[in-house]
C-alpha cells in the first residue's frame, strides 16, 4: 500500500525532499509505536482459527504458527453454541442502547437549560461539579458505589432500615443492576457530554437569536428553530461514535463496579467482560480471540455503516 | 468569558431571558445535579475519617458517632507498600505523559505538513487502528510472549501513551492555529524540520500541549487495566495506587479473617481499621484530582472542541 500511494503521489505531485526525510525521522518513534502495538498484534487474529498449544522448548511464535493445529471456524461454532452468548449479546446491546439514548438526549437538554441560567457564576460552578466524575477511575467509582450498596454497611440499606424495610443484598440481586449500571454510567458521563454540547451552543452566532427575537419568536421556538438544528452535526458525530462502539462496553463499569459478583452475571456480563474472563480466568486463548474478532469485525462494519448513513443525511457531519 | 456574558445580558438579550420563575427552577435542578456529582466523594471522605467502631455499629454514615484519623495513620505505617505504589503512580504518570506528548506531537506535526511525501500513508497508519483492532488476546499474547513486557514498568508506560484521536487533535491544531509564515520563515533561514518544530512551532502551541498533556496525566493517574492484565501478584513493587485498591480488597479481607481467627482463639492482634483504610486510599487517589481539575478544566474543554473539528 505504501508503494502504491507513493508511486501515485510521485507522478501527480512531487519528489521526495530532505524535509520529508527529516519529518520521517521525527515521527519514526510514533510509527514504531503504532506498528508494535497496533499492527503486529493483528497477526494474533489467527488465534481465533487455531487450537493454540505451547510446544515446550519451542517458544511462542513457533507454537502458534507451526505446531498449533488449524481448526477453521470451530472456535466460532463453539461460541455460537454457548447458551450464554445470547444473554451476553443482549446485555451488551441493550445497555449500549440505553446509554446512547440517555447519553445524547439528557446532556443536550441540560446544555440548553444551563445556557438559560441568569447567574453565569452559578452555572459555571454547577458545570464544574458535574464534570468531576469524568476524572475518576472506575475503581474509585466502584468504592463510591460500595459505600451506598454494601449490604451490611451501605447507606441505602441503613435508610431502608430507618423506614422499617428489610436489607437488600444489592450485589446478589440481579433485578436492580440494569438500573444501577445505567444510573452510575449516566452519573459519570453526563457532565462531560454536557460540556461538549455547551461548547457548540456557545459558538452559535448570537445574531440569529436576535433576529428571531425581533420576529417575535418564543424561547421554545428559538430552541427548536435555531439551537437544535445548529447542534445537529455534533449530535450526529456523537451518535456515530457511540453506534460504532455498540458492541463494546466499558470494562471497568461491568467488571469492577459490579465487583465481578457471580450471582448478578446474568445482567452484568458483556462481551468485554466475557473476553477478559475467558483469557485471564480460563486461559482459553482461542475462544477469547474468537469473541474478540467477532466483536472487532462487527464494530468495524458498524462504524463504516453509521458513518455512511450520517453522511447521507448530512454530508458535513461524517467522521471521515 | 465574563465581559462577553455581561454584554449578552444587555438590551435584546435581557428581553430574551427566560422568566425568573423558570430560572429558579433551572438553577435548582443544576444545584441538585452538582450535589449528586459531589456527594459520593464527600461521603467516602467522611467514611475514611470515621472511627472503625462507629462503622461497626451504624454502618457507613454521613454523621459518624466518632471521628478518627486511624485509617490515615495506618496508611502511613504501611508506607513501604502504599508509599511505593503512590510513587509508582506519580512516576508512571510523569514519564508516561512526557513520552506520550513526544510521540503525539511529533506525529501531529508531521501530518500537519501539507507537502509531506507520505502524508496519505501515515494518515491511514494512525487512522486504521481506530476502526479495527486485533483484540485483547492478540495484544496480550504479543506483549507478554514476544515483547516480554509482563511485570515491567514498560508495559504500564507503553499501553495508552499514544492515541490516534490525540494525534488528530494535535494535527488539527497545528493546521489551523500555527501560521504557515512561521514555518516558511524557518525554512528560509535554512532550519531543519526538527528545529522548526522545537523552536518555532512548539512555543506557539502551548495550549494544545497543555490540553493533551492533561488528558494523558489524568488517564495515567487513573490507569488500572494494564496493571491488572500484566502485573502478577508476586510483583507488588510495581503496583500503581489504582491497582492496590483492586488488590487490597482481598488482602484486607484476608487480614480481617486472620484477626477474627486470632481473637477467637484468644490471640490479641493489633486492630487494623480495615473498613476505613480502603476509603482512605480512595481519598489519596481522588484528592489530587479533585483539587486540581477545576483549574485545568478550560484546557479540557478546549481539547474537546478542537477534537470536534474533524478533517
Amino acid at each position: 500500500m505504501k508503494k502504491k500511494v507513493a508511486g501515485k503521489l510521485k507522478t501527480v505531485r512531487k519528489r521526495f525532499r530532505k524535509d520529508d526525510l527529516e519529518l520521517m525521522i521525527i515521527s519514526s518513534p510514533t510509527v514504531l509505536w503504532f506498528l508494535a502495538f497496533s499492527y503486529v498484534p493483528l497477526f494474533g487474529i489467527i488465534f481465533a482459527f487455531k487450537n493454540y498449544r505451547l510446544t515446550p522448548g519451542k517458544g511462542f511464535i513457533y507454537s502458534l504458527f507451526v505446531s498449533s493445529k488449524w481448526v477453521g471456524l470451530k472456535n466460532f461454532e463453539f461460541l455460537f453454541r454457548t447458551p450464554d452468548l445470547g444473554n451476553i449479546l443482549r446485555n451488551t446491546l441493550l445497555y449500549n442502547v440505553a446509554f446512547i439514548i440517555i447519553g445524547v438526549s439528557l446532556p443536550v437538554v441540560l446544555a440548553v437549560l444551563i445556557h438559560e441560567m441568569f447567574s453565569k457564576k452559578l452555572a459555571k460552578a454547577c458545570q464544574t461539579a458535574m464534570f468531576l466524575p469524568h476524572f475518576l477511575s472506575w475503581v474509585v467509582v466502584s468504592y463510591f458505589a460500595f459505600a451506598f450498596l454494601s449490604s451490611d454497611k451501605g447507606l441505602l440499606n441503613y435508610m431502608r432500615n430507618l423506614f422499617g424495610q428489610a436489607d437488600i443484598m444489592w450485589y446478589q440481586s440481579p433485578q436492580y443492576w440494569p438500573f444501577i449500571l445505567i444510573f452510575i454510567n449516566t452519573w459519570k458521563t453526563i457532565g462531560y457530554s454536557m460540556v461538549i454540547y455547551m461548547a457548540s451552543i456557545t459558538s452559535i452566532d448570537t445574531t440569529m437569536y436576535e433576529s428571531a427575537v425581533i420576529d417575535g419568536a418564543s424561547k421554545w421556538q428559538q430552541i427548536k428553530g435555531i439551537t437544535l438544528p445548529m447542534l445537529r452535526p455534533v449530535i450526529s458525530i456523537m451518535l456515530i461514535l457511540n453506534l460504532g462502539h455498540i458492541f463494546s462496553t466499558d470494562f471497568g463499569l461491568f467488571y469492577i463496579v459490579t465487583r465481578d459478583s457471580g450471582s448478578i452475571l446474568s445482567v452484568t456480563q458483556t462481551l468485554d467482560v466475557y473476553v477478559y474472563k475467558a483469557l485471564m480466568q480460563q486461559n482459553n486463548y482461542n475462544y477469547s480471540a474468537a469473541v474478540s474478532l467477532f466483536q472487532s469485525v462487527l464494530g468495524c462494519i458498524l462504524i463504516l455503516i453509521s458513518n455512511k448513513v450520517v453522511k447521507r443525511i448530512d454530508p458535513e457531519s461524517g467522521l471521515f | 468569558m465574563k465581559p462577553k456574558a455581561a454584554v449578552h445580558q444587555e438590551g435584546l438579550k435581557r428581553f430574551n431571558r427566560v422568566k425568573p420563575m423558570t430560572n429558579s427552577l433551572i438553577s435548582l435542578l443544576f444545584i441538585m445535579f452538582a450535589f449528586a456529582a459531589l456527594i459520593p466523594l464527600v461521603f467516602v471522605l467522611i467514611i475514611s475519617l470515621s472511627a472503625e467502631s462507629s462503622i461497626a455499629e451504624k454502618g457507613y454514615s454521613f454523621f459518624p458517632q466518632q471521628w478518627s484519623t486511624d485509617a490515615y495513620l495506618e496508611l502511613w505505617k504501611s508506607r513501604a507498600y502504599i508509599g511505593r505504589a503512590f510513587l509508582n503512580s506519580i512516576g508512571i504518570t510523569f514519564v508516561g505523559t512526557i513520552m506520550g506528548l513526544v510521540l503525539i506531537s511529533t506525529m501531529g506535526y508531521t501530518l500537519s505538513r501539507p507537502n509531506f511525501y507520505f502524508k496519505k500513508t501515515y494518515t491511514w497508519l494512525i487512522f486504521l487502528p481506530m476502526l479495527f483492532s486485533g483484540g485483547l488476546v492478540a495484544s496480550y499474547m504479543v506483549n507478554t510472549q514476544v515483547y516480554h513486557l509482563k511485570n515491567t514498568y514498560w508495559i504500564l508506560l507503553l499501553t495508552g501513551c499514544c492515541s490516534s484521536w490525540y494525534i488528530i487533535i494535535m494535527r488539527t491544531f497545528f493546521q489551523t492555529t500555527v501560521p504557515d509564515s512561521i514555518i516558511e520563515s524557518g525554512k528560509v533561514d535554512g532550519a531543519s524540520q526538527l528545529r522548526i518544530f522545537l523552536q518555532l512551532v512548539l512555543p506557539v502551541s502551548l495550549p494544545v500541549i497543555a490540553t493533551i498533556g492533561l488528558f494523558l496525566t489524568f488517564s495515567y493517574w487513573n490507569a488500572w487495566y494494564s496493571a491488572m492484565l500484566y502485573i502478577t501478584t508476586n510483583h507488588k513493587e510495581l503496583y500503581p495506587l489504582q491497582y492496590v485498591l483492586i488488590s487490597i480488597e482481598r488482602n484486607v479481607d484476608f487480614l480481617a479473617k486472620a484477626e477474627e481467627y486470632l481473637s477467637a482463639t484468644g490471640g490479641l492482634a493489633e486492630k487494623v481499621p480495615t473498613e476505613t483504610i480502603r476509603m482512605a486510599i480512595v481519598m489519596v487517589i481522588v484528592l489530587p484530582i479533585s483539587a486540581s481539575y477545576p483549574f485545568f478544566q478550560k484546557y479540557f474543554i478546549s481539547g474537546l472542541t478542537i477534537g470536534a473539528v474533524k478533517g
